[in-house]
């Protein structure tokens, strides 16, 4: 019977449309969503399209795309939804193995666990598509919104994340990124480019997570090491939401009210941004914090730039409760927080050494902003006030990084 | 009268067999498309009682892999001819046309019941092409033969349990994706319990008990003489529990928590082999975890099972916390007992 079912709908929708770009497969909301959509994803051949009309899917078993190069969309991302709200199975609403693939103008809703995760793959398109829980913030939301990992020319394109407990939209461990026009707001984190190289993070919104735009680097896993990543025209302003990732996870750490945090990457540069109304802090430049074994691990922070941005204000209602950053800067700045703030935390021999030039932080026009750091030197020997203030002293000539370029075609 | 329907009955017998029992069908299994029914194949003399074939030999693992406390009927095919290479630590090279083919049911035989055995679903694995193809068909009402499955399906059913009691479960057959989700290695799908050091024990044939890697070389299936370090039987009381827990460990997590594996990008290694504490999780951070952390903030806390993120997770009925991922809808409080002995011994 159902391989009569299966067999009719191959025939059905190579009768209803070919062209040259494939079959299309409409399915429309029916009593038995999961089967239709996941067979046409299993039967389609490369090039063939699976269109979901307008509508609510509820579905209780995750969603999986093994098939190169195929397109998976919907009418529009607050028409065609995905439900998940009653999940059974599976740890992901939707995944995708396989290359090339698109996805766009839909929606995942509800995820028991992270809503689109993408492993492996060369070439992924989001598109249009937006990721959420409609509880609003909590810890018992699924992790991740938008989760292409391990991947290779990687775009997120007018998308929007909400309410993950992690990040909103979540690139890691990949290679060739483009995350741009898209919305995230209400997750802990908005925007986190994680181990990563070459991403370019622009025309984005992010709003009301707990920090905005994360670029961030953490050892003992396979791929590390995350450098040129260029962060621009974006809007990460009023990230106000008091933390709720379930502790353990490292964005647990991020203070409530953070623009923008860079941690352990080298070659990234933020430029052109509206940063502002982050009850915490703008922009913090800082070292992982915490004591490892990987050797080949590199924690902190390297030739960072940091010009062109607009400053709104921030540090005015600092969330001391959360991680060590906001509370440490708080007791040394008796309350006055900088916009920009790097550790100044550099390996041993640097301390005394100095810091090779292609290493330093950078910092070009950026308005009124002020910046801190703290000087190793003096933080180790006594009578020596540690924090440097002085802004024109990391002054530099901004070399600006190249674009990202995908290595093939979308 | 007696003797001559007796004669008709044994010509009858031996003609069924002759004609509706014809032995592995190789063309079918090296044929482009897969068969549309188990019996297709010809894998077994009698497909009701999984009795199988000459040619298929049934085959046992040290330790297996849990799936919601189905019973699991093995067998392995391999045509005339054809030499399974070992690889250390690796699951044998087998040869073109190999098929492992493995019943998941509910026997409902260990304790006296009233539920009937259910066979649920057979899953094949086909070597061709050098790649290995997946493939599940599904068992019917009648129990009489088992049909392709493509996009997975849900069985809602009833076991005994092992205090005898009857156990709802909401049994999910994978679908051709989810099976690679475990069977991937790289790019590639591969077998995972027929490594040497998992197959290195008697079985009882019937011809009588042999080991299987001497059962497999009397088959002319491998060479002589391979020497492995045979993994332990998990419920095995008499040996160590960190060699019971380690063996448990990689049949249950190790296909994905291995380089390559899906869950590589945490980092968090569980394969045999494995050696590294941090990689196995000791005072190891998650990385993507999510809610799934459960505020626990490390893997493995020696000695301290409840703050262990593996210890929770395994424990989990939550699809967006439980691990594995798929293949499980219950708890294996057996095996979930064992690993919290081994890490409170930590």
């Amino acid at each position: 019977m159902r391989y009569l079912k299966q067999f009719k709908f191959i025939l059905l929708s190579s009768i209803v449309s070919i062209n040259c770009y494939g079959a299309i497969t409409s399915i429309s909301p029916s009593d038995d969503p999961y089967s239709a959509i996941q067979e046409a994803l299993i039967l389609a051949q490369p090039g063939d399209v699976i269109h979901l009309t307008e509508g609510r899917y509820e579905l209780e078993d995750s969603l999986s795309i093994d098939v190169h190069d195929i397109i998976l969309e919907g009418e529009g991302l607050y028409k065609t939804v995905l439900s998940f709200k009653n999940q059974k199975s599976g740890a992901q609403g939707l995944s995708v193995t396989s290359d090339g693939v698109i996805l766009r103008d839909f929606a995942i809703e509800d995820a028991k666990g992270d809503a689109i995760k993408v492993k492996g793959v060369n070439g992924i398109s989001f598109i249009r598509v937006r990721t959420e829980w409609t509880g609003g913030p909590s810890s018992d939301n699924g992790a991740y919104g938008l989760y292409p990992v391990e991947s290779k020319n990687v775009l997120i394109d007018s998308c929007v994340a909400i309410g993950a407990s992690d990040a909103g939209i979540y690139v890691g461990q990949s290679e060739n990124i483009i995350v741009k026009n898209s919305r995230a707001e209400f997750n802990v984190a908005g925007i986190e480019i994680e181990n990563s190289y070459y991403a370019d993070v622009f025309d984005n919104y992010a709003a009301n997570n707990t920090g905005g735009i994360l670029i961030f680097d953490l050892p003992d896993i396979p791929q590390q090491g995350g450098h040129h990543i260029r962060v621009f025209k974006n809007k990460s302003i009023n990230n106000n939401t008091d933390n709720f990732a379930p502790e353990g996870n490292i964005v647990g750490e991020v203070p409530r009210g953070t623009g923008i945090i860079v941690q352990a990457n080298s070659h990234v540069e933020i430029f052109d941004n509206d940063i502002g109304d982050n009850e915490t802090i703008n922009i913090a430049v800082v070292t992982y914090g915490y004591e490892t074994e990987d050797k080949n691990y590199y924690p902190h922070p390297r030739a960072i730039q940091i010009h062109g941005n607009r400053f709104g204000k921030s540090g005015y209602n600092p969330d001391l409760e959360t991680g060590e950053l906001a509370k440490f800067l708080f007791e040394i700045t008796d309350g006055d927080m900088p916009d920009i703030f790097w550790d100044g935390i550099v390996p041993i021999h640097q301390i005394i050494l100095g810091q090779p030039d292609e290493d330093k932080i950078v910092l070009g026009d950026n308005g009124e902003a002020t910046f801190l750091t703290i000087n190793g030197l003096k933080y180790i020997l006594p009578f020596f006030d540690p924090i440097e203030k002085s802004y024109d002293k990391f002054r530099g000539n901004i070399e600006p990084l190249s674009p990202v370029k995908f290595s093939d075609p979308l | 009268m007696i003797r001559f329907k007796k004669t008709i009955f044994i010509f009858l017998i031996l003609f069924s067999f002759d004609s509706v029992f014809a032995g592995v069908n190789d063309t079918i299994i090296l044929n482009g498309e897969v068969a549309r029914k188990l019996s297709d194949y010809g894998f077994f003399e009698d497909l009701v009682s999984q009795h199988p074939s000459k040619e298929v030999l049934p085959y046992e693992l040290i330790t297996p892999l849990f799936s919601d406390y189905a019973d699991k009927l093995r067998f392995i095919y391999m045509p005339s001819n054809g030499l399974a290479e070992y690889r250390p630590n690796e699951v044998f090279d087998f040869p073109e046309g190999t098929v492992l083919i493995k019943t998941f049911a509910y026997l409902n035989e260990h304790i006296e019941s009233n539920l009937d055995k259910q066979l649920l679903e057979t899953r094949l694995l086909i070597k061709k092409d050098d790649k290995w193809k997946n493939v599940s068909y599904v068992w019917n009402k009648a129990q009489d033969d088992a049909f392709l499955n493509i996009a997975g399906k849900t069985i809602s059913t009833q076991f005994v349990n092992n205090e005898g009691n009857i156990q709802n479960v909401r049994y999910r057959v994978p679908n051709i994706n989810q099976c690679k989700e475990c069977h991937q290695s790289g790019k590639t799908i591969r077998p995972i319990g027929p490594k040497a050091r998992n197959l290195d024990k008697d079985v009882a044939y019937e011809d009588g008990v042999m080991n299987q890697l001497k059962k497999w070389h009397k088959q002319g299936w491998i060479k002589e003489g391979i020497k492995v370090q045979a993994m332990t039987d998990w419920t095995n009381t008499l040996a160590s529990m960190n060699s019971r827990a380690r063996s448990y460990l990689d049949i249950n997590c190790g296909h994905c928590h291995i380089k390559g594996g899906s869950a590589d990008t945490t980092g968090l290694y569980l394969d045999f082999t494995e050696n590294r504490k941090i990689h196995l999780g000791v005072f190891k951070k998650p990385i993507a975890a999510g809610r799934a952390s459960n505020n626990l903030t490390y893997s493995i806390v020696p000695g301290d099972p409840d703050s262990s993120i593996l210890f929770y997770r395994m424990q989990s009925l939550d699809p967006g916390i439980m691990m594995p991922e798929s293949g499980r809808a219950l708890e294996h409080k057996e095996g979930t007992e064992l690993i919290r002995k081994w890490i409170k011994n930590l």
